[in-house]
């Protein structure tokens, strides 16, 4: 970003979702349209929310509400999750929860499709952003990134993949000037990721990162190569619209073949 | 001809060092070792001869008589002699094992002509299994290559979710507030 784009650039940032929500727009851009992109985020943790029990999803896992009378946007989600379903053969499964071996806690929820709602709810934003006339912006909801139009000076943005164990050093950089990049890992919050084959935290990778042209797809792939522990399943590598990057737990980085096509020169 | 292939002891580790690493070819498996910063000597002082550690079970550490007779070595690799009297240029360097919270590294590299020709990691039993599994899906579809910590000039942040709190140490931080 150069100094003139960066004098015009608005930024906001505000906690959302049990993480925090940042949001770079380098277009002069009137306020009501952040305004109105964070009220979606605020509509999105009232329906999708498995640390609420008021929450539609909630509701759902007790047995309260069915998916039939939910709203248009959670019936949507919920399709997109079996789509995802189908498309990992299993390994991305929103109701694994339902029977993990593990002790209950917090946040465990019997339906959580919090693996893609985030990167789902992130490109719903970028269509209102792109409707009220922004068409340069990196939005970030805890590690998932959606980029539209570079960041400036036909540059595109560049993405750090944060390395999973030094705070303050990224293991990769990509590049992309319209795309998404999501992240799922352990490092931040432990084992929440739950391997639908052995119903047990996952292990194997501290992270995984997709990056392609849709957030939900993206998100939904890291969640699911997380939780079986590689990103080598047909499912994954057999993709022509996204690439991947994993760093296993032993500190080894693994890409698919084409990942290089991502990275700076 | 078969060089004599010495093999001392160091204590290696950080990040900084196998960064330095990268440019040697042909290297498969290169686990980074963390929690250390530097190239040390081992405890002690002295380089103490050894073999890689082998067999059943975690490797002993280092023996501890330097320049005396090889250690027991069930891997292959070429017995250990004493300290370099001879015209051999080349030698294989082989770290301890460095135990951290992220588990257990052993690197050796090869050093020929005071040049870094080679660094490989040796399999611990206790990662043999992942390595295998990684070297076996590292085909055509998949590289595998070692982990960095780079400082670079960035937009913006991907990783593994974070708090709200834990955000307010986060790189993503940085940038939002260097950019206010």
């Amino acid at each position: 970003m150069s100094r003139n784009t960066a004098d015009r650039a608005t930024r906001r940032v505000e906690p959302m979702w049990g993480t925090m929500i940042s949001l770079l727009v380098l277009d002069p851009v009137d306020p009501a349209v952040i305004d109105d992109v964070f009220g979606w985020f605020r509509r999105v943790d009232d329906l999708f929310s498995t640390w609420r029990a008021d929450s539609e999803i909630s509701r759902i896992g007790r047995g309260d509400l069915t998916v039939a009378r939910a709203s248009p946007e959670m019936r949507e989600v919920l399709a997109r999750c079996e789509q995802m379903k189908h498309a990992t053969c299993g390994a991305f499964d929103i109701a694994v929860g339902a029977s993990a071996e593990i002790e209950p806690r917090p946040g465990l929820a019997p339906l959580d499709p919090s693996g893609l709602v985030k990167g789902w709810a992130l490109e719903r934003a970028v269509d209102r952003l792109a409707h009220g006339g922004v068409s340069h912006l990196a939005l970030n909801a805890g590690g998932d990134v959606v980029v539209r139009g570079g960041a400036g000076d036909d540059r595109p943005w560049r993405i750090g993949l944060q390395h999973p164990w030094r705070h303050d050093r990224v293991a990769d950089v990509v590049c992309v000037t319209s795309g998404a990049v999501a992240t799922s890992g352990r490092a931040e919050r432990g084992d929440h990721v739950i391997d639908p084959r052995s119903r047990r935290p996952a292990h194997g990778l501290m992270s995984a990162t997709v990056v392609g042209s849709d957030l939900a797809i993206a998100d939904a792939l890291a969640t699911a190569a997380v939780a079986v522990g590689s990103i080598a399943a047909p499912w994954l590598t057999g993709r022509s619209d996204t690439q991947a990057l994993a760093i296993t737990d032993s500190g080894a980085v693994v890409t698919t073949s084409g990942f290089d096509e991502y990275r700076s020169t | 001809m078969r060089r004599v292939v010495t093999v001392i002891v160091v204590t290696i580790g950080g990040i900084v060092l196998l960064a330095s690493f990268h440019t040697s070819p042909g290297v498969a498996t290169r686990p980074v070792a963390r929690g250390r910063s530097a190239l040390q000597p081992p405890a002690g002082g002295t380089p103490p001869t050894s073999g890689t550690g082998s067999g059943a079970g975690r490797p002993s550490p280092p023996a501890t008589n330097p320049g005396t007779s090889p250690a027991p070595n069930g891997t292959g690799r070429p017995p250990t002699t004493a300290p370099p009297t001879t015209v051999s240029a080349s030698r294989t360097v082989v770290g301890p094992v460095v135990s951290n919270r992220y588990g257990d590294v052993q690197v050796e590299v090869v050093v020929r002509d005071g040049q870094l020709q080679d660094v490989e990691s040796l399999e611990l039993p206790s990662d043999r299994q992942r390595s295998q599994y990684i070297n076996s899906i590292a085909g055509p579809e998949l590289r595998q290559e070692a982990l960095q910590a780079r400082s670079a000039n960035i937009d913006v942040i991907s990783g593994a979710t974070y708090t709200s709190q834990s955000y307010a140490q986060s790189l993503q931080s940085a940038l939002d507030q260097a950019g206010l």
